[in-house]
């Protein structure tokens, strides 16, 4: 027997040279660039092999650990459950072993080496000597400029929860050498430079294919990144103006705000408006993770709330619901008067954590579209609504916002003009308008706008009030009518785990 | 010349070799001891009888037709010539140079045994094997001197008459041991130190068990026939609240709303689940000599239900061993097939927790859409935080496995006709093996309610061939007073499994899940050359050095290959002047060795490799209007290579008064490097933030030792008790690239919540060791709920406040065994006895607490912990429920009468006896079983006691 008879190769996993023969090789392989932000690996969603290790995978999908730490950590979300990590998060105080901080800093990163890594299988050198011509090379070159999308979009994730996060790019090899450290502020010049590179590139505003980024969606991220700049890069280093300028190009560019508030949060999301920029795509049969609006929606239903309603007859995971400064900040949250305001349940304080029913339970998701069909379920707890990541409201209020911290190239007049016609969907009139906006009046309008869409935490922050005593919410550092949480909290610490394994990091202070 | 060879107490021994001194003649007994010599020329000649562990005795006779010549062969106490097999070859006891224990069938454990590793339980010093659990034909966890592996196997490799064993389960058996009939096994060998394994190179560093299976010998044909019928009960029930305890908790404790829900039933659901079980195990064998060709066939039948009903194993075993010497035995042949088909049906074991947890206040049945089994429901599907209904899951559920396995091999051994010093040995063989089953489940099971059922057929194949061959020189210099034995071989190893990935149906035949490939091949090749010089000096100076290379298709062509050497000294003191003619002393042997082993069962096959998954169904993602399937790399590690473990032995063999008295002591040190082990890397660096990688170091260090002593030994009274004990220490020295002595890596989880981790491996420590909180208790030594010792002093409590302390693997290893012979009649018993091991209670940690017991819409059964915690929420790190494990079982009572032959004329002879397994367990700890492998009790499948009536005849 020879000696390489000892090569061996599986029969079903196959190598780089043949992923990437075809065309329709690159475009499954680019495939797994997007599903790597919705799952938790290739097995399915029962299967305990994931993307990643270590923990439960469905702790380890991006939306529901990014979720869980804008919303936890915020004066909008509770969770009664006693998992490892829970607590903390509710607490707004989470540690360096916390699994939601492991999950989600390592979701992150394990999609900058998925980015990496198609960007070094698809160069023009390695297109040529694939002998991918033609048509395809202009595909592929699309799918590149996505990919380094996704890429900036995960670092603006990494710099603004993380600060310092371990920064790689295509330029580093699948190896053992440790990553060094980026500092927050060179971090959010890589992330500008990145999306502002690939802006002209990327497919013109509702061009592309569902799904995918287009040019409007780098814009969105360019103006949420400026609209922080002073987070990230220091008090009076704002980029307001940009800020400005990059709004107005996804307000300019045909989008528009979607009839019914409700729809936008319904399985036929994408058919009922014009409004999202960008989703994160979920099915009940092709797509299945526990995690994703899979989570979101069985962890804020209990059994109580009639689950099949919500499209999952088999499921209603009891335990989310919300802090009572949520529904307040509605003053009427029945839903009456503000139609946003999407609440279940009796008692409004959350006077006992441990208990599910202590706070409104929301309803707003659903795997129901607006006609009232279930959304796709395997097994009656899977869900098939797509999460919209970036939508127009959003942008309306980063322009006022932006005009109202001093931004030029806007204007008052047309920043009021936004707000109100996010008022009138919400009333359904225009008795909720008004004719002055505050600075404060946009954190509240964008509480009971983008509730529990993700967008707290970073908001807060924004504000000045995730920190310190100004503003206090329930159990807030730990106790139920709230305290002061020190100034270091306003970034999350790096998870305990790499620290130890990469001996280029520092911890963030305070940790 | 004919005649009989008989035993001490006057029964023919089957198989022994009667010679003729000064010639080639020779030959061996029939099953009744008889033997038969012709065509001798009338005269004087010397005859001499030989059966191992006997003393051989040489007779003078005169010889003429029909000359009568009888043997009383006498016991050799000492039971120094005794053969035994070592990796590619043999020595005898007295010329052994490793740390290497025997067991024969005669010191087996009796009883109901379905997995032979049943058999040594208990029985070899520094040999662990924790029972599975009570299912039929579950195989133990087996562990020789601890583990040295974190993440590769740390199981033995097991080498059946040459056939080694590719470690690798079949679908549709419990376990690959388990389709091997028991009945066959002539003897076990257990090979631990280094000396000893590293002839087996990279598959050694766990040890070796080599197991010899029985073959024939007498003339004349021999039937052998053995009936075994046992009774299992259950030893043990979880301690659960009873139906009057739930009601007035409820009562006392509930809403309202939980009251409205309590019934009048009074369910043991566990009564309801377990039942007293009956098995048979027969076996017919029939051995003699045809025509020069010694030959042995064996069927064997068993039928064994288990504890846990709906399950049953049952098994149909043929094996044929043929062991003719042609040329005048110059060309030993030894052909060895065996076969069996088993069809099992599984129980669903999920119903092993159940059981625990239902509510003992309902009835089985009610009437509903569930197939008529009462069931918590939320509106008109079952509600999804409650067990399912513990007997609907055994009753609504079939899995059915039916695996075909065929083993064999053809080992032709020639001695040179011009130099017998040489001979080559040449082994071929082949283990394959066919598992397929499916599991269904009706559409109206609460189980798979929304699903519809579920239907789910396996299907897999194993096809493992090997070729071996060395040559051996074996020559003594009497000029310069040495014996050299050379061993120079060759292997190939081509193991090959074959799944098969079948669509996922529900029970109305809709289609819920395509697998995306038809099957897989999982294949590995190992490529060796071996070698071996074993010289021997005055008789008495021993050395030995064995090498051997082994090349794996496991790893890149850079790291593939490893190198093993091996070297030890022995001092056979007896044999020196000083000794040699003592009478109290009658062995004594100093054994030094050290040598290097490797581990090559990484999990995976193709670890090195950068490759691209295609994902699964359920696993697509939709970009426009189309879903994709999509390719996602793997992570890999291009430089995996092997683990390899150091080990240095001390030993010392020793016997006294003839023997009356024997044993052995050994004291070794493990040291593993390049330790396989799934950590943490730098984040970026691969496809995962873990990676299968070499890593760190390990080390065992241990001290075995065992004696065996005959007290009474008499023609109508013998009493022989043994003990053996073992101390293993491992740690944890190394773990990440860095060095970092902070490390600790995830191990293992809990049942309950999400992430619940207990075990991790850290620097300094056992593997898997417990990390707790550390719980407060009041003054009267009640737990307070919540409330941990702050041991960082920040003044909360948080993950920093948890600590390590204790594991799951005991520290000492005691097992004792004795029997009682008086004329026919043997009471025998074998008692072990863990110490130092602990156990986390998993069963009260989730189920011992009222948050769990009571809810609006359901009521639970509750651990009876719940009375002594009183905990409201689940206090899953408290180290509350860390136990200590240590324990005495006596695990074997027996009785055993030997009527031997039924007439003074006739051949037929008889044996029954009457046995008891799992006879009693001492421990403090209150769960079912204090030994279970990985130190977390939940779901336990309760190992039986069981009684069982034997009764074996010979004709």
């Amino acid at each position: 027997c020879k000696k390489d008879s000892l090569n061996l190769i599986p029969t079903n996993d196959i190598i780089a040279d043949q992923v990437y023969s075809t065309p329709e090789g690159y475009k499954q392989a680019f495939a797994k660039v997007y599903a790597g932000w919705a799952l938790v690996g290739t097995k399915g969603p029962g299967s305990l092999i994931g993307d990643l290790a270590g923990f439960d995978p469905a702790q380890t999908d991006f939306l529901r650990q990014y979720w869980n730490l804008q919303e936890l950590c915020s004066d909008e979300a509770s969770c009664a459950w006693p998992d490892p990590g829970v607590p903390d998060a509710v607490y707004a105080m989470p540690g360096a072993d916390n699994n939601m901080i492991k999950g989600l800093y390592a979701r992150c990163i394990y999609q900058i080496t998925l980015v990496n890594e198609f960007l070094r299988e698809s160069t023009p050198e390695k297109l040529s000597s694939r002998n991918i011509s033609g048509q395809a090379v202009t595909d592929i070159g699309g799918y590149r400029m996505e990919a380094r999308f996704l890429r900036a979009y995960q670092y603006s994730i990494l710099m603004d929860l993380f600060g310092n996060p371990p920064f790689l790019t295509e330029a580093d090899e699948i190896g053992t050498t440790a990553p060094k450290q980026i500092r927050r502020a060179d971090l959010f010049n890589y992330v500008e430079a990145e999306l502002k590179a690939i802006e002209g590139e990327l497919a013109a505003p509702m061009t592309n294919e569902y799904g995918r980024a287009d040019r409007a969606a780098a814009w969105t991220i360019l103006a949420r990144i400026y609209l922080n700049s002073e987070v990230y890069l220091g008090v009076g280093k704002g980029k307001f103006t940009e800020a400005i300028t990059y709004a107005a190009k996804v307000i300019a560019a045909g989008y528009s705000l979607a009839g019914n508030y409700k729809h936008l949060f319904m399985t036929d999301n994408n058919k009922t408006g014009k409004e999202i920029i960008l989703t994160i795509n979920y099915d009940g049969f092709k797509t299945q993770t526990y995690g994703g609006t899979t989570f979101l929606i069985n962890a804020n239903v209990d059994p109580g709330m009639n689950p099949a309603s919500f499209g999952i007859p088999g499921g209603g995971w009891s335990g989310y619901r919300t802090k009572s400064t949520l529904p307040l900040l509605f003053g009427d949250y029945s839903g009456n008067t503000d139609k946003r305001a999407l609440f279940f349940g009796n008692k409004i304080a959350n006077d006992d954590i441990a208990v599910s029913t202590d706070g409104l339970r929301t309803t707003k998701f659903r795997n129901v579209s607006s006609t009232g069909e279930p959304g796709g379920s395997q097994d009656g707890t899977l869900c098939s609504l797509d999460f919209p990541l970036l939508r127009l409201a959003d942008v309306y209020l980063v322009y006022a916002e932006a005009v109202l911290r001093g931004g030029t190239g806007g204007n008052m007049g047309q920043a009021i003009s936004y707000f109100n016609l996010i008022r009138q969907r919400a009333y359904g009139n225009t008795s909720g308008n008004v004719s002055t906006i505050t600075l404060n009046d946009i954190l509240n309008e964008r509480g009971r706008e983008l509730y529990l869409e993700g967008y707290r935490r970073t908001d807060l922050i924004r504000f000045g009030k995730f920190t310190g005593s100004d503003y206090l919410w329930p159990w807030k550092g730990g106790v139920k009518g709230g305290k002061a949480l020190e100034d270091f909290r306003a970034l999350f610490p790096l998870p305990s785990t790499d620290v130890v394994a990469n001996p280029n990091l520092t911890q963030n202070t305070g940790y | 010349v004919s005649g009989r060879v008989l035993d001490e107490i006057g029964q023919g021994l089957p198989g022994a070799s009667v010679i003729v001194k000064g010639t080639t003649r020779s030959t061996a007994t029939d099953a009744k001891g008889n033997y038969q010599i012709s065509g001798l020329q009338n005269g004087s000649l010397i005859l001499s009888a030989s059966f191992v562990g006997y003393i051989t005795l040489e007779k003078t006779a005169v010889v003429s037709a029909g000359t009568t010549v009888n043997f009383n062969l006498a016991p050799d106490a000492q039971k120094l010539t005794e053969v035994v097999v070592i990796g590619y070859g043999t020595t005898t006891k007295k010329n052994l140079t490793g740390a290497v224990s025997t067991v024969t069938a005669k010191d087996f454990q009796k009883g109901a045994i379905t997995s032979p590793d049943q058999l040594i339980q208990g029985r070899v010093a520094g040999v662990t094997i924790i029972p599975g659990g009570g299912q039929p034909g579950s195989a133990g966890t087996i562990r020789i001197r601890g583990a040295a592996s974190l993440n590769a196997s740390n199981n033995p490799l097991y080498v059946i008459d040459g056939i080694p064993l590719s470690g690798e389960g079949i679908s549709g058996a419990a376990s690959q041991l388990s389709l091997i009939n028991p009945n066959d096994i002539e003897s076990f060998t257990v090979l631990k130190d280094a000396n000893a394994t590293a002839i087996y190179g990279s598959r050694a560093s766990n040890g070796v068990i080599l197991i010899t299976t029985k073959k024939g010998g007498a003339a004349a044909p021999t039937f052998t026939f053995s009936t075994n019928n046992s009774y299992a009960t259950v030893a043990k029930k979880v301690d659960v609240l009873s139906a009057d305890q739930v009601r007035s908790y409820v009562n006392e404790k509930g809403l309202a709303a939980t009251k409205a829900l309590l019934g009048t039933a009074n369910t043991d659901w566990q009564d309801e689940i377990y039942d007293n079980a009956f098995g048979t195990d027969n076996n017919l064998s029939l051995s003699g000599t045809f025509k020069k060709v010694p030959y042995r066939i064996s069927a064997g039948y068993l039928d064994q239900k288990g504890l846990l009903m709906t399950d049953r194993l049952k098994r149909g075993t043929g094996g044929i061993r043929l062991t003719p010497s042609l040329f005048e035995d110059h060309l030993k042949v030894d052909l060895n097939l065996k076969g069996s088909v088993s069809n099992s049906h599984f129980a669903n074991q999920l119903a092993v927790p159940s059981a625990i947890a239902f509510d003992p206040t309902q009835n089985v049945h009610a009437d509903n859409q569930f197939g008529n089994y009462f069931e918590w429901a939320s509106g008109n599907v079952p509600n999804v935080a409650t067990p399912r209904n513990p007997v609907s899951l055994l009753e609504q559920y079939a899995n059915r496995g039916k695996a075909d396995r065929s083993f064999g091999n053809l080992q032709l051994d020639y001695s040179f006709h011009f130099l017998p010093e040489l001979h080559a040995n040449l082994n071929i063989g082949y283990d394959v093996a066919k598992g397929q089953g499916q599991t269904d489940v009706p559409a109206a099971s609460a189980y798979y309610y929304l699903t519809k059922g579920y239907s789910l057929a396996y299907l897999g194949t194993q096809q493992d061939k090997f070729i071996e061959a060395y040559l051996n020189y074996n020559k003594t210099l009497e000029s310069i007073n040495s014996n050299f034995n050379i061993t120079a071989g060759y292997g190939y190893y081509d193991n090959s499994k074959k799944n098969y990935f079948l669509p996922t149906y529900n029970a109305l035949g809709q289609v819920q899940a395509t697998p995306n490939f038809p099957f897989e091949i999982q294949r590995n090749k190992l490529l060796s050359y071996y070698g071996r010089l074993v010289y021997t000096l005055a008789g008495k100076y021993i050395l030995s050095g064995t090498i051997r290379t082994d090349g794996s298709s496991k790893f890149s062509p850079d790291s593939r290959w490893g190198y093993f050497p091996s070297a030890g000294f022995t001092w056979r003191i007896k044999d020196e002047a000083f000794l040699k003619n003592s009478k109290v002393v009658s062995d004594l042997k100093i054994r030094l060795s050290y040598g290097e082993t490797g581990n090559k069962d990484v999990p995976v096959n193709y670890a090195y490799l950068a490759n691209y998954n295609l994902g699964a169904d359920q696993a697509q993602y939709q970009l426009g209007d189309n879903f994709y399937h999509v390719y996602s790399p793997m992570p890999y590690d291009k430089n995996l290579r092997w683990e390899s473990t150091t080990t240095y032995n001390g030993g010392l063999d020793y016997g006294f008064l003839n023997g009356r008295i024997s044993g052995s002591i050994d004291v070794y040190y493990k040291k593993t490097k390049d330790l396989l082990a799934t950590i943490e890397i730098p984040i970026g660096t691969n496809f995962s933030n873990q990676l299968l990688t070499n890593v760190g170091n390990m080390e065992n260090r241990g001290i075995e030792a065992s004696i065996n002593v005959a007290l009474l030994k008499g023609d109508r009274v013998n009493w022989d008790i043994g003990f053996n004990f073992a101390y293993n220490k491992n740690k944890v020295s190394n773990l990440t690239l860095n060095n970092n002595p902070n490390y600790k890596q995830v191990a293992r989880g809990i049942t309950g919540g999400i992430d619940n981790y207990v075990q991790y491996h850290a620097v300094g420590l056992q593997p898997y060791a417990f990390f707790l909180y550390k719980q407060v208790y009041d003054a009267s030594g009640s737990p307070l709920e919540g409330v941990y010792e702050d041991l960082s002093g920040d003044g909360r409590i948080s993950e920093e406040d948890r600590r390590f302390y204790k594991s799951p693997a005991p520290i000492y290893v005691m097992g004792f065994n004795t029997s009682f012979n008086y004329k026919k009649w043997t009471l025998s018993t074998v008692l072990r006895s863990n110490i130092g091991a602990y156990i986390y209670d998993n069963v009260s940690s989730q189920f011992g607490v009222s948050r769990f017991m009571m809810n609006e819409k359901y009521i639970n059964n509750a651990a009876a912990d719940i009375y002594r915690s009183k905990f409201v929420n689940n206090q899953y790190k408290s180290d509350y429920y860390l136990k200590n494990a240590s324990f005495l079982k006596m695990d074997n009572l027996g009785l055993n009468f030997n009527a031997g032959r039924l007439s003074r004329t006739g051949t037929a002879s008889l044996s029954i006896s009457a046995n008891c397994q799992n006879v009693f367990v001492i421990s403090d700890y209150k769960g079912i079983d204090p030994e279970i492998f990985s130190g977390i009790d939940y779901n336990l499948y309760p190992r039986p006691r069981t009684y069982t009536l034997g009764v074996n005849v010979g004709f």
